[in-house]
């Protein structure tokens, strides 16, 4: 329910009244209400839940969080093969 | 930087999982709030590569599965009557009431229409001035910013077509709720990372510090909810208890102040029942006197509505994480997502469906690549 998708803001309509943009969900393009990020710019991205643009996608804490996990304990065990067959055949399968 | 695949890396889940293995010394049990949450963890199989020391308990955060039995039984009284367009999020069309389902009234004439967002049903009030527009206004802080601008816009607008039905949850209240059970089992939380993309933080450290447990806001994807357990479990085994942003990319401290101020607006807080749970203090929203006028329950005078739960379902221990869904009689037996008791078996995010989605019939490991229906662009419930 509380589930929002990431997408990119492709275009602005600032004459709607509420504000409105288009979003890009890796493809698939919707309209979704700006006015709650009212200085959201195009080429942002933000996380859309029914139809409302909720909050920016901040691309520096996304690579700081990525660099982190890169840099966890460096072990190499092998007991996650599990996951890594769940992740093949799900990848693709999901936009959240 | 598309902000999905990368936080689906395997090769950096093994290294997570990694850590929290060399981290956890001892049991604990953490809560994941959000039914999305509880989606990814099963469907994922997280709980399964998890070591053995660390439990997850999944919480009650599915608005479709808590919405109380009275309120399904008045929106299926609004919904069959014939001046009246009801507009809901299509998990609720299968949610049983007392008697019947949304669905059912449906077919039997009632004009019951699913809507992506609470704006298309403002657009059919607009369309349609002859009828009465009623929205099912569910969901916890990440819907309430969507819904009171439809209610505002129609005030702003005049029509006075259009009506809510109103049963709004928050998290902080349930946190607490579940902290002050006796049989409480929790120990930290993974708090609902798009709850506070809304409402921010600060409604969680004085929770922090009465109950002693870590929250730390947590995403959705695989890395990030394993970013959330890593931190837990790591304030655990130091007997810290903080409020920590594991969700940072889209959760801000102060969370989305525009937002908030038309929830202000738009509604006040109140007392909420809880179905299976029953009641927790000022754990909801309604709408406030400058918008009692779009109050589908004032509008429609449903009375003579008397509820009454199958004695067999035991979604309330469910939604408190008393029992896994495996441990209830019915599970995937008399109750199925196609013929479903309790709502906790309807929305793809109530536990139930989720443990028979990807077959965890009898806490036996799930066949990887199973996967939902449906729930790609359609973020509800
Ligand atoms: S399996 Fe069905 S009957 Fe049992 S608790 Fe879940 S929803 Fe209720």
């Amino acid at each position: 329910m509380c589930l929002a998708v990431p997408g990119k803001v492709v275009s602005i309509d600032h004459h709607a009244d509420p504000l409105t943009g288009l979003i890009d969900f890796g493809g698939v393009q919707k309209q979704a209400c700006l006015e709650y990020l009212p200085d959201v710019r195009v080429g942002e991205y933000v996380i859309v839940h029914v139809g409302f643009a909720l909050q920016r996608l901040d691309e520096e804490s996304a690579r700081a969080s990525l660099e982190l996990f890169e840099q966890l304990g460096l072990l190499d065990e092998e007991f996650g093969d599990a996951w890594e067959q769940a992740a093949r055949q799900e990848s693709g399968s999901e936009v959240r | 930087m598309k902000y999905i695949d990368e936080f689906n890396d395997p090769a950096l889940a093994r290294r997570l999982l990694d850590e929290i293995r060399a981290t956890a010394t001892r049991p604990w049990a953490l809560m994941e709030v959000c039914g999305g949450q509880t989606h990814s963890i099963i469907r994922h199989g997280i709980d399964q590569l998890l070591p053995e020391q660390v439990e997850l308990i999944h919480g009650p955060g599915c608005p479709v599965c808590v919405t109380p039995l009275d309120v399904i039984d008045k929106a299926l009284a609004i919904a069959a009557r014939p001046e009246v367009v009801f507009c809901s999020f299509g998990d609720m069309l299968r949610v049983p009431g007392t008697d019947r389902d949304l669905f059912r009234v449906k077919s039997e004439g009632g004009d019951v229409r699913v809507v992506y967002s609470p704006l298309d049903a403002l657009e059919l009030a607009r369309k349609n001035p002859g009828r009465q527009v009623v929205f099912f206004a569910i969901g916890f802080e990440t819907t309430a910013p969507a819904n009171a601008m439809a209610v505002h816009q129609a005030r702003r607008l005049g029509l006075d077509n259009f009506s809510l039905l109103v049963s709004h949850v928050r998290v902080p209240p349930a946190v607490e709720a579940i902290m002050t059970a006796p049989e409480c089992r929790v120990q930290g939380f993974l708090a609902a990372g798009h709850v506070c993309s809304v409402m921010g933080t600060a409604e969680y450290p004085e929770l922090a510090e009465k109950h002693r447990v870590p929250i730390v806001v947590t995403g959705f994807e695989p890395l990030d909810i394993l970013e959330g357990i890593r931190r837990a479990v790591h304030q655990l085994e130091r007997g810290e208890h903080s409020v920590d942003n594991a969700y940072a990319r889209a959760v801000r401290d102060q969370g989305n102040p525009a937002a908030q101020r038309m929830i202000e607006e738009v509604f006040e807080v109140t007392d909420r029942n809880w179905r299976g749970i029953g009641r927790i203090p000022a754990s909801g929203w309604r709408l406030g006197a400058a918008f009692r006028a779009y109050d589908a329950e004032h509008r429609f005078d449903v009375t003579d509505i008397r509820t009454e739960e199958p004695a067999v379902c035991r979604a309330g221990e469910v939604l408190q994480g008393l029992i896994k869904p495996t441990e209830c009689e019915a599970f995937g037996k008399a109750c199925t997502p196609r013929t479903p008791l309790g709502a906790t078996m309807v929305s793809s995010e109530g536990a139930c469906a989720a443990y028979y989605l990807y077959r965890r019939m009898s806490g036996a490991p799930a066949p990887r690549g199973a996967r939902a229906p449906q729930e790609e662009m359609n973020p509800v419930g």
